[in-house]
This record gives structure tokens, sequence and C-alpha cells, in this order.
């Protein structure tokens, strides 16, 4: 039996997941077109986590992701035609088309940016809760990272800070099971349980691909974090079902595996449980239409955009431009 | 106008910002109930409690990276960073990250942060405790780097550094604390502006940091072979005053260039690129370079001594430009 979700959460949930999913199944063929530039990384078969984790934050919150961080800033609510137009580098991209699927931010919506070091987000996010601790905003950060990070040193300096100054910290580890192109088994020695253990921070392992678990759990933790108890770590485990980057082969995956993987959906198993809650095939189907014809709106105006300029992205290095250079 | 120490300019700039503006924190090792390494934040816990002044442990990469963080998240944070040979482990927070979030991030975000850092030698420190390692930098766009030689020039860039909104790196001289000086803390030093140290007719010698009395120490000695140096005090290496060197160079047509970091790919060599590209028709003769040779920091006393660049090395240099 799973947890206790309300109808209306769960379906407003599903929407979140499934808008993620078609986004990225549209990236993987704008990629292959040539429309998308540069490397992406996708989260299919993660949306639940990004899903059940924002929906448990207000306003004031902020976030910092990862390379794999569409989900995340879908989740918090970037709108569709500001996300495409910036991972296909238009103008009119939520960062002009500078920064790309592996950048994506808006600080207007408390998204202080993906990342493309690994592991680079979890301190940004404890700096931004250090910030609300001083100015007594109420919020929270969240830094989500993947399990490759585990072996990044900031990872294990930011929760001492956060453990020693109670920050208002919740550290959502993403575990795939894959460090990039290698198993984390043979990447990281300890188990984040014991590492979190061993700086007495809360700590919460979830089925990542149950989004009513991930919610209830974030929704629990994020209570403690307002109560200004500490940081938390909130572990969930999923599974990364394309490559480390669009067009990875995966050469390195065992062909069982692989073929695993669609057993443990978190699109399929959202549905099931709007089954379980008398949603019917139908009215998923309708829900299921009108993302398509979202998601196709916003690509066809992200390809309509204009290019960025490049004099706009120069004047874009510094707020303050030098004075007295020639 | 107040005659105090480097140190002391340093530490009423930043409790003058802090009482000015209830968002500026301070972070680093040792600095708030130990008043910091070089006693700069002494007093600050007190006054301001340590919500604001935070006792970091020993976490260069996270301490620098928090401070974007924070800076993304409506606080000027103020970070001090040991000695400037540990911000190697801080980079990626500065190259990575801080330099580049409001560029990346389309002009929507800025990173008002400062990292405050002590440069150089001359302590018998050793080879990780006594580098200068501006041009690093300096080389990084995005970034704003400044070097302030005298306790007034402290406490007037320190807060224009901190109320600056894009990220500054604020160096200082660990042998230059104890440095005394008048501080007009109504005075506005903005970032990007040099000072001429000492008006001359004949060399042009631009420098930066506790350099600039070495400078001027070189250039009292020349006037008795009758050689007039102006001394250009760079003040800021990120953007550096172009105009000043250029109006300078109008009138002396020659240039030597001094500082106390490895010459070879340094702040030097840009300023003789520069030259040689935009100044080419004032010069008479050849730009000339006093830094540090390609070795690292010795120890022993004996060895930094003759490391270092001095005031002969200065005057030779000047003399072999207007020969």
């Amino acid at each position: 039996m799973g947890v206790e979700i309300d109808t209306a959460k769960l379906l407003s949930l599903y929407r979140i997941i499934r808008t993620i999913r078609t986004v990225e199944n549209s990236l993987t063929k704008l990629f292959a077109d040539g429309e998308v530039p540069g490397f992406i990384h996708l989260s299919v078969g993660q949306e639940a986590i990004a899903a059940g984790v924002c929906a448990a934050l207000s306003d004031q919150d902020t976030l910092a992701t990862t390379h794999r961080g569409h989900g995340h800033v879908l989740a918090r609510g970037l709108s569709l035609e500001h996300f495409f137009k910036e991972v296909m580098g238009k103008a009119g991209g939520v960062c002009g088309g500078r920064g790309g699927s592996m950048h994506v931010a808006d600080m207007d919506i408390g998204i202080l940016g993906a990342n493309g070091i690994v592991g680079a987000g979890i301190p940004i996010a404890m700096g931004s809760a250090v910030a609300h601790q001083v100015r007594q905003t109420g919020g929270i950060a969240v830094a989500f990272f993947g399990d490759g990070a585990m072996a990044e040193g900031v990872l294990h300096e930011t929760m001492n800070m956060a453990a020693l100054w109670k920050l208002p910290l919740l550290l959502v580890c993403e575990n795939n099971g894959w460090s990039e192109f290698s198993p984390t088994s043979q990447q990281f020695a300890a188990a984040l349980q014991d590492i979190a253990a061993a700086f007495k921070i809360r700590y919460t392992k979830v089925d990542g691909n149950d989004v009513a678990a991930v919610i209830d759990a974030a929704e629990a933790n994020i209570a403690e974090l307002r109560l200004g108890n500490g940081p938390a770590v909130l572990e969930c485990i999923t599974q990364r079902v394309r490559g480390h980057y669009e067009g990875d082969p995966q050469k390195y995956r065992a062909a069982d595996e692989l073929a695993s993987l669609s057993s443990d959906d978190p699109v399929t198993r959202t549905e099931a449980l709007l089954h379980q809650h008398g949603i019917d095939a139908k009215e998923i189907e309708q829900i299921g239409a009108e993302i398509d014809a979202l998601t196709q709106t916003a690509i066809s105006a992200a390809r309509a955009d204009t290019e960025p300029t490049y004099e706009a992205a120069q004047r874009d290095v510094y707020t303050v431009a030098a004075s007295r250079t020639l | 106008m107040t005659e105090m120490k480097y140190a002391q300019a340093v530490n009423t700039a930043l409790s003058d910002a802090m009482t000015a503006d209830p968002t500026v924190i301070l972070l680093g090792e040792d600095i708030a109930a130990a008043g910091g390494s070089f006693k700069a934040t002494r007093g600050l816990l007190d006054a301001f409690g340590a919500m604001r002044v935070r006792d970091t442990p020993i976490s260069e990469a996270s301490i620098a990276s928090l401070a974007v963080g924070a800076a993304m998240t409506g606080v000027k944070p103020v970070v001090e960073i040991m000695f400037m040979d540990f911000i190697t482990l801080a980079m990626d927070a500065l190259v990575n990250q801080a330099a580049k979030a409001r560029f990346m991030f389309g002009g929507r975000s800025s990173v008002p942060m400062v990292l405050r850092t002590p440069h150089g030698g001359g302590l018998n420190a050793g080879p990780q405790h006594s580098q200068c390692l501006e041009a690093w930098l300096a080389h990084i766009p995005g970034l704003k780097v400044v070097c302030p030689s005298t306790p007034g020039d402290a406490y007037g860039l320190l807060r224009t550094a901190i109320a600056d909104p894009d990220p500054v790196i604020f160096i200082e001289h660990k042998a230059m604390y104890g440095r005394k000086g008048s501080v007009d803390t109504s005075a506005s030093i903005p970032i990007g502006q040099a000072h001429i140290a000492r008006a001359g007719r004949d060399v042009t010698l631009v420098t930066y940091g506790a350099t600039v009395h070495l400078c001027l120490k070189a250039a009292d000695q020349l006037t008795h072979e009758g050689i007039d140096v102006e001394v250009i005090d760079l003040r800021s290496i990120q953007p550096w005053d172009q105009q000043t060197v250029l109006a300078s160079l109008q009138r002396t047509h020659r240039l030597v260039i001094a500082h106390e970091a490895v010459q070879a790919f340094g702040v030097g060599a840009e300023i003789a690129a520069w030259a040689a590209d935009t100044a080419f028709d004032e010069l008479d003769a050849p730009v000339l370079r006093v830094a540090a040779p390609f070795m690292p920091v010795p120890f022993a006393r004996s060895l930094e001594a003759q490391y270092a660049i001095n005031t002969d090395r200065l005057c030779d240099a000047v003399r072999r430009s207007v020969a």
C-alpha cells in the first residue's frame, strides 16, 4: 500500500511528470535533427523526484540543480517557451541563449541555475540557505544532485557547514546508480545514509519513482526545515533511462538492465495510481494530448524566435562595465 | 581624514559597510572570534553578531561557493581567504560560478560578492603562503580584481567593492597590514581608476599593491641621477585604467611595468602587449618589466631576498629605458 495522496494533487503532479517526459522526448528528436546544439542530459525515468520535491516548495524557496536539470526547472514553473528558446539557443530563452541546457536559471522563481560542474550547485544552495537564514525570509533552499556528486568534496563540506549552522537546506540526491559512465557502486565506498548520520543530519530514503512517496517525504522534511531544525538529506532511488548524454550508446550497460527499466517507469506508475483514484484512461489521454499541444506550440515559438545578438552578450559580462579602458 | 593602519582601514570599511547595509555578511576561517589571521576583522563579531560574522570551517571551496549562492539570494557576502595561495581550492566557485553567472543567465542575475585575500612575500612564509596569483583572476571575464596600496585606497575600494553588483577580488598584502596612512571615509574610489602616485616627465613606471612603495623609493633614488619617474598605481587590475597610462606615455614615451608576481604571463605582459598595440607610436624605448623570476617563492631569508624585486632592479630597468 502506497502513501495516501489527494486526487487533485496527484493529477497536478501527473501533469508535471508528463510534461517533463514530453519535453525531453521531443528534445531527443530536436537534438538528433540538429535543432538543439551542444550537449543535453535527459532525466527520463527520474521525473517523479522533480515533480514531488518542487510541488512541496513555496514561492520564496530557492533551488540549485544539475546538468540533468530539465525536470527541476520545469517543475518549478519555468514556461515551456522560455525553456525551449533557451535550449535551442534563441534570443528569447530564459537566459538569452547564453547558457543552454546545462545552465538554465531563473531568479524570478528561485532557480539559481543548472550547473555544468558536478556537485557545484550543492554549496551554492547552501549559500542561498544562509541568505534565507540571515534575511529571515522563511524560505528554504534545495540542492538537487546525483549520486555521482557524492564523491565531490563540496558535498561533505556542505553537510558539515549546514549541520553546524542549522541551515534550511534540503539535499536531494537523485540516485540512479550511475556516475556518468560508471556504476556508482564502483566509484563511491560509503553510503549517503551513513554520511548523513556522521554529521547528525536527518535522512530519509524513498522510492524516487513513486511520486506520492516523494512529495510526502519532501513535505515532511521541508516542514522540519522551516522550524529551523537544520538540514535534511532526501535520497530518492531512481533509474536513468537514457545515456549520460543524449546520443550516448550506453554500451557499458547490460542489455537486461536497459530492458527492465520500463517496468519502473514513473509515468506509467503515476497513471496506475490515477486509475486507483478513479481517473480513467480517456482523461489521462486528454491530459497527454493537451501537453503535446502545449509542447508543440512552444517548439514552434522557439523555431520562430531570432538568434541572440552578440552585442547583448558582450554587455552582460559585467553589470557595471569598465569606464577607463580604451 | 584619519590616520590608520592598513588592517584598520579594512576593518573600518567592513564595519561601515555592515552598518550601512544589513545584508552585508562576513565569512571566513577564524575571522569572528579570533578576529582574522591578520586581525582585519577584529571586533566585528561583537559589533554585528554571529549571524552576520561567521567563522567557517577550513573549507575554501564551499565558503566561496556559499558566497555565490548567498549573493544570488539577496545577501552581500564578503569572504576572507586567509592566504591567496588557498584560492586554488576555491577556483570553481570563482571561475565557473561567480564570474559567469550574470552572463550565462542572460543578464538576469548578478553576484555581488567580495573575496578578500592577502598575497605577497617578504615574510619568509614559503612557497605556499607567499604567491601573487592576481593574473589568474584578471584573466577571467566576469571577475573584477583590485589591489590597493594604501590604507586610504583600501578603505575606499573596499566600500566600492562591497557596493558593486559584480564579484570583486580584493587583494591585500600581508606585509602591508601595519602600514599607516590617512583615510578619508567620505571619498569614493571607483574600480578601474588609477592614481598617479608620483608625477614625472621621463619614464612611466606602472605598478600596483605593495610594489608601489618600492617604486616610489626607486623614483626618489633616480632623482639624484636626473631621471624623473612617473609612478602610476593602478589600484585596479581588472579593469585597469588604460586612459591614465596612455596619457602618461604621451608625456614620457617610456614604459616600465613592475610587480611582485611572476613575470611570465603576468599583468605586466598584458600591459606591455597593450602598449605595443595601442601606444606603439608613443614609445621611444622598448617596454621593460621588473617582476619575479620563473620559480616558486623560496623560504630562506637569503633566497627570498634574492628572488624578490628590489629598488636596484627597478632603477636598472628605468636607466635602461632612458639610455
